[in-house]
């Protein structure tokens, strides 16, 4: 193999990541002890750059690299965009928030670029060894961001929940993995589709596939596999839990894409009625128990499972309508969940945590901009027309209807149609209900910038939703 | 029965039995020593199926440093067992039900329907002189490289992660810088103070040191 057959030009963005977050590293630690600015700098700076690299090298054709173990297609180049953006958001929201706690450190910043780094490779991984790399570099670095507070028990705990119950669905993809190779004899995803294709069907396979579905399904959140999201997502401090919840989505979904369709399409029929009930139980369970919840922060997260169950729909339909319409779902709901975590981080100041539902009340007497950001937030959510939410869920919907899956829309129309009670109800506490604390909001122009164009891009994309159909859509070559 | 299947089965009763005692001991530093136990079967089983780097490393690696470094913390820490053990014989059933259910679903499945020998004949033993050593060096940084060095990152992010979980910065604590010791003149420590050589005001001590004490922080 020489220099040339590796083929370094795909791994590009990758390499100068690495290369970045290790300067980082070095630089961090003789840095003037007030706060690592010059890091936080450094991360954004180095998220232009590989934004403005993957935008350069974004074209129509598939690039290999590695002897084909890496692969760069037009879905792997828009899902890398997508992270860049929403975790160069995320490190410019969660800035105030962690200086207020004490914990405005450069490993944040590190770990971050880190994790960046593992949904990269998965995203653009065409082996199963590297896809389990990817998406363990991604885990560690966020398992040790759950815990970042350290001095915090509840953080502590829900670290040690995510570490443990990770590992287990680690151990369990693995499995899958092993087996699938056992029965392949390959661990290149393009060549397990061949084989799989040419073979007969056998238990064995059979069972790779449940192992592989399962432990993806837990990474992604998804019931009857969600116990540990509620928990982890309200211990992590909220900047950590806006982290986690927006880009570690796009490369689940990226690696459901990977091992179902690109490794196991010949298995569709085998995984898609596996899919179809855990997408069936996610979206009742995260929105009829998101009802119940008195936190702000654990209702969002019921409403992250009964989400993700709405991106399981688009990628069951095993067309490319359906992968392009779970693509676009799954952006507008991480723009969606970076606004609603960051109104709990608008609302919290030092030494006081705004996650009860209580504390949105009024919330229009106190900013009625801030107010209004997020009675979008909320409607698009819902899925209320002409939001960004809406062309989700309704791109969603008509890729099953198109393979005629009917009663599985109605319902996901009807736990839809539940869920948007409890986003209602949080607009009218914002409107109608006195505030029980009057003081002036103190988040700064970071929070609020970040916050209105969060707000802002659910009316722009819900009005001109057309730019971003024809992107995802391009990915998958339509 | 050949040899070969016999190790093989001798190998593998005593890692399963281990590996069952790990779970049931009541000491925890026994538990760790079962757990070696475990590992050396697992590694000899490796052994006999040709891949005797990974056994060697295995070896090495777990039984030599993780598991002994394991048995220290397990030592040192005088972990409490009693209340991890709590409800274990009310939850048994439930678990042994469980577990039977998987291992009959599994061996199903794995069992030689899948995986018979008609199915994967057993593969020519390799020559005396082949080594698989030689084998995983040549693809592990040509082939491999780019995995191999996403693995170098993954320990990167242990160690970044470690740090900044563990690392804590106690501003009372008194360390020795040698720089500071070796840099140090005369004057830094000893202090050369002028007082009053009157005996005039001897009577009054304590207003007297006090006077002094005054002077000097002047």
């Amino acid at each position: 193999m020489t220099l040339a057959s590796l083929n370094l030009q795909p791994v590009l963005p990758e390499i100068v990541l690495a290369a970045m977050a290790c300067l980082i590293l070095l630089v961090d630690p003789f840095l003037p002890k007030r706060g690592p600015t010059v890091s936080f700098v450094l991360s954004i700076l180095t998220l232009i750059a590989l934004f403005v690299i993957t935008l350069v090298q974004m074209d129509d054709s598939v690039r290999m690299s590695f002897g084909d173990m890496v692969v760069n297609d037009p879905m792997a180049d828009l899902m890398k965009l997508v992270v860049y953006v929403l975790v160069a958001a995320v490190f410019v929201i969660s800035r105030t928030y962690l200086r207020q706690r004490g914990i405005d450190k450069g490993e944040y910043y590190m770990l971050g670029l880190f994790g960046v780094l593992g949904m990269m490779i998965t995203i653009s991984s065409n082996h199963l060894l590297l896809l389990y790399l990817g998406l363990e570099l991604m885990s560690l670095a966020l398992y040790a961001m759950t815990a970042f507070k350290r001095d915090d028990g509840r953080a502590s705990e829900a670290a040690m929940k995510y570490f443990v119950l990770g590992a287990l669905a680690s151990g369990i993809l693995l499995y899958g993995m092993s087996l699938l190779y056992g029965v392949t004899g390959n661990l290149m995803l393009t060549a397990i589709a061949e084989t799989v294709a040419a073979g007969e069907d056998s238990m064995a396979l059979k069972a790779a596939v449940v192992l592989i579905v399962v432990g993806a399904v837990f990474k992604m959140g998804i019931a009857p596999f969600h116990m540990w999201l509620p928990d982890v997502y309200e211990g992590a401090p909220t900047a950590v839990t806006l982290y986690l919840a927006a880009a570690p989505k796009v490369a689940a979904l990226a690696l459901v894409m990977r091992l179902l369709v690109d490794g196991m399409g010949p298995l569709f029929y085998d995984w898609q009625p596996m899919l179809i009930v855990v997408a069936m139980l996610s979206m009742a369970i995260g929105n009829v128990v998101a009802i119940a919840q008195t936190s702000f922060k654990r209702m969002l997260t019921y409403s992250t499972i009964g989400h993700v169950g709405f991106i399981l729909l688009g990628v069951l339909a095993g067309t490319n309508e359906g992968y392009a319409a779970a693509l676009f779902y799954t952006i507008a709901y991480a723009v969606m969940t970076i606004g609603g975590f960051g109104i709990i981080l608008l609302l919290a100041r030092q030494g006081f945590e705004a996650e009860s539902m209580d504390d949105l009340k009024g919330l229009n007497d106190r900013s009625p901009v801030m107010a209004f950001v997020f009675l979008l937030l909320m409607f698009s959510m819902a899925g209320i027309p002409f939001t960004f939410g809406f062309w989700a869920k309704l791109a969603v919907l008509q890729s099953i209807v198109g393979v005629g899956l009917w009663w599985l829309a109605t319902f996901a129309v009807v736990t839809a149609v539940i869920g948007a009670f409890y986003y209602l109800r949080a607009v009218k506490m914002v409107y109608f209900d006195k505030p029980e604390d009057t003081s002036p909001i103190q988040a700064d122009v970071n929070v609020r910038g970040v916050l209105i164009l969060s707000g802002a891009s659910m009316l722009i994309f819900g009005l001109y939703p057309t730019g971003l159909t024809a992107l995802t859509a391009g990915a998958f070559g339509l | 029965m050949s040899l070969y299947q016999i190790l093989f089965y001798v190998f593998a009763s005593v890692a399963v039995l281990a590996a069952i005692r790990v779970v049931t001991v009541k000491n925890p530093v026994h538990a760790a020593l079962y757990l070696v136990l475990t590992f050396f079967s697992t590694a000899l089983i490796w052994i006999l199926m040709e891949a005797e780097f990974l056994g060697i490393v295995l070896l090495l690696v777990y039984v030599g440093a993780v598991m002994v470094l394991f048995l220290f913390v397990v030592m040192m820490l005088d972990v409490n067992i009693a209340p991890l053990r709590e409800g274990f014989i009310r939850n048994l059933p439930v678990g042994v039900f469980v577990a039977l259910v998987m291992i009959i679903e599994l061996a199903l499945i794995l069992g030689p329907a899948s995986f018979g020998l008609d199915i994967y004949p057993s593969p020519e033993p390799a020559p005396a002189d082949a080594g698989n050593t030689l084998a995983i060096g040549q693809v592990l940084y040509t082939k491999f490289v780019y995995p191999f060095e996403i693995a170098a990152f993954i320990l990167l992010v242990a160690i970044v992660a470690a740090i900044a979980l563990a690392h804590r910065r106690r501003p009372g604590v008194h360390y020795q810088d040698i720089d500071a010791q070796v840099r140090v003149r005369a004057e830094d420590r000893v202090r050369i103070a002028e007082l009053d050589a009157d005996k005039t005001r001897r009577g009054d001590v304590a207003g007297d040191s006090k006077a002094n004490q005054d002077k000097e922080t002047s």
